[in-house]
């Protein structure tokens, strides 16, 4: 696959402060990318620059090769999708989609006959003469769409936008894009802080923090190896301790000595541990490879969420077996369930259960500010 | 009827009372003195005897409508650029715009005055300058410029607040359709602030087009506007109490016509905005 947009060393300040330092991405032509994050990581602003709404203070944008740096949105081959969808009230819903083609003065029949095509596309025929205002938020997303990809772009930006809609109308978006894009078989960017959502619409996902990127790769690849406690703790729900690596394959945390998997180390260097919640099965406690105490359960459905405290480190385990609260159990942790990570500013500051409320603060901000 | 309604009731009755007091029996007054003659009969004569005074009535639109063009056309452009500005100095503007409104507007029409007579401030600069004094005060110009001052916070104030509700996402969903400057202002921004400029219009023309006084001190009597014929009248004695009635109704009642054209315009827009 080709590269079609690239940013070099891109830097973004606002107030003196710096929302992207020193960014460096490529987007491949025709495939599925999302950029995630919680807010205020720069997530919206990268899709900004590519947009042409935002200038970078230093660096370089090129699209198809060619330079991008003070190309105006409006020269641009890109739409985006935004995140309220700032559909055109004055306008009925055919007018909305005809916009583009308007400006660029197309034919009265060519512009009729490819409203018509997108309505069907996001199933909204006979919509055509609807106020703006009549329409549902899940109408007014296809609209968006619409709109959007009207102008045939090669790249579709999303700001977002499924954050606004139920649960159930959010799953079915997030096939019907995936549809979509497959179909159109143009560039999707797509942002968003749900990481859910990221895992399962992405051919690649880059995780970003603090205006840089902590990661670039495939679901599978960022769930299974991610490269800090930050990446980990964001991608679903992650035990992180500290851990000393005695040498290849050989780790000691929480008092044990592990086998694993990973290698390249220095000998005895200061690492962090990643153990996913579903990957620890709890045993007797006499059998186990560490011993703890339950001290709270939590029915999810699928599952019970335990968290298990072990030499006052908490851990959360995920199992369908019921335990009670008080039980003392044995952890046993396979080989393949232990991910190591090299240190970072992260270190220290995820992956410890011991105090939900704050993850819970965490989670509600993400969700409720914009950025 | 139950509890509630009746407080309901007891809390708007003073509004009731004050409707009645200040706009319906004026209304009733006016009325009947429209339509009857100096012994209280009723007659049409007062209606018909109007047409004396078509030239006031014709002045009085065409400077409106003059008046109304010039503060659009110094408003518009100012909101958008306003929008465009900071907030803190987009507060401090509005505060500028606002201020003469706090004064009384005689006095503003008498400072006006100073500044145009003959001898006034401008002309004094001009000749210290050695340049020949111009003729300003008492001109028909002067009269509309009165207007336009007196009147542009009621255009500027509700175009700037319609365009300042504009979201910017709009802007950038335009551009990003490939929309230049000018098309957005063609077809985003235009469209959207339509009800901020009819409101605008409304509240200029309404007011200008029954202005009396500020004609009078700058137009020094020469072209009589149809708001000074009525004060005029109704100066004179009670005799002309029948016939400066009958040009008030009349008067009214091509507002309230300006008004339901213009609210016909406005209310097709307004359930588009949202």
């Amino acid at each position: 696959m080709e590269n079609i947009v690239e940013l070099k060393n891109v830097i973004v300040s606002f107030d003196g402060e710096r929302v992207l330092d020193e960014l460096n991405l490529t987007i491949k032509d025709k495939e599925f990318i999302t950029l995630l994050g919680p807010s205020g990581c720069g997530k919206t602003t990268t899709l900004r620059l590519i947009a042409g709404f935002q200038n970078p203070d230093s660096g370089k944008i090129s699209f198809e090769g060619k330079d991008l740096n003070g190309v105006p949105s409006y020269k641009r081959q890109v739409n985006t999708i935004f995140q309220r969808y700032a559909l055109f009230p004055h306008l009925n819903v055919f007018e909305n989609i005809a916009f583009g083609m308007r400006v660029k003065k197309l034919p009265e029949k060519e512009i009729v006959k490819q409203v018509t095509e997108l309505l069907e596309l996001v199933n909204l025929v006979g919509f055509e003469n609807r106020k703006i205002s009549t329409l549902s938020g899940g109408q007014q997303q296809r609209i968006a769409i619409a709109r959007a990809i009207a102008n045939r772009p090669k790249v579709l930006l999303l700001d977002e936008p499924l954050a606004a809609l139920d649960l159930k109308l959010r799953k079915d978006m997030q096939k019907e894009l995936r549809r979509m894009q497959k179909q159109l078989g143009i560039t999707f960017v797509f942002v968003t802080h749900d990481q859910e959502e990221a895992l399962t619409m992405s051919d690649r996902v880059v995780v970003m923090d603090k205006g840089k990127i902590q990661q670039v790769g495939t679901p599978q690849n960022i769930y299974n190896e991610p490269k800090n406690a930050f990446v980990a703790d964001f991608i679903g729900e992650s035990n992180i301790v500290d851990g000393v690596m005695k040498n290849d394959y050989v780790v000691d945390f929480s008092g044990h000595t592990f086998k694993c998997l990973d290698k390249g180390f220095d000998d005895n260097e200061n690492v962090d541990v990643v153990v996913r919640p579903e990957d620890v099965d709890i045993v007797d406690s006499d059998k186990g490879m560490l011993k703890g105490v339950v001290t709270s359960v939590d029915f999810l459905g699928v599952h019970y969420e335990i968290i298990v405290d072990i030499g006052g480190f908490k851990w959360m385990i995920q199992t369908t077996d019921k335990h009670n609260v008080g039980d003392n159990v044995g952890l046993d942790i396979e080989p393949d369930a232990i991910h190591i990570m090299k240190k970072s500013e992260y270190s220290g500051l995820y992956g410890d259960y011991s105090s939900f409320s704050e993850e819970m603060d965490h989670i509600s901000d993400v969700v409720t500010e914009d950025d | 009827m139950n509890k509630k309604s009746f407080g309901s009731r007891l809390v708007a009755a003073p509004y009731y009372v004050w409707a009645a007091i200040f706009i319906i029996v004026p209304l009733l007054i006016m009325f009947y003195f429209a339509l009857t003659d100096q012994n209280g009969a009723f007659t049409f004569a007062n209606i018909m005897g109007i047409a004396k005074y078509k030239k006031a009535f014709l002045i009085s639109i065409i400077y409106a409508v003059i008046a109304t063009v010039i503060t659009l056309v110094i408003s518009y452009p100012m909101s958008y650029f306003m929008t465009k500005m900071k907030i803190s100095s987009q507060r401090m503007i509005l505060l500028i715009v606002m201020l003469p409104m706090w004064m009384n507007f005689l006095i503003r029409t008498y400072s006006l005055i100073t500044i145009l007579a003959n001898k006034g401030i401008i002309n004094t600069i001009l000749t210290s300058l050695g340049l020949k004094p111009l003729h300003l005060i008492n001109t028909p110009g002067a009269v509309i410029l009165g207007m336009v001052y007196d009147f542009i916070p009621y255009m500027i104030l509700p175009i700037y607040s319609v365009m300042s509700k504009i979201d910017n996402s709009l802007l950038e969903a335009a551009s990003d359709l490939g929309s230049n400057g000018f098309s957005r202002l063609k077809n985003i921004i235009l469209p959207l602030s339509l009800p901020g400029v009819i409101s605008g219009i409304t509240m200029v023309f309404v007011p200008s087009v029954s202005t009396f006084y500020i004609s009078q001190k700058l137009g020094g009597n020469k072209n009589l506007l149809i708001g000074d014929a009525i004060e005029y009248l109704f100066n004179v004695g009670p005799d002309f109490y029948n016939i400066a009635s009958a040009l008030s109704l009349v008067l009214m009642v091509m507002i309230l016509l300006c008004l339901a054209v213009m609210n016909r315009f406005s209310s097709d827009e307004e359930d588009l905005i949202v």
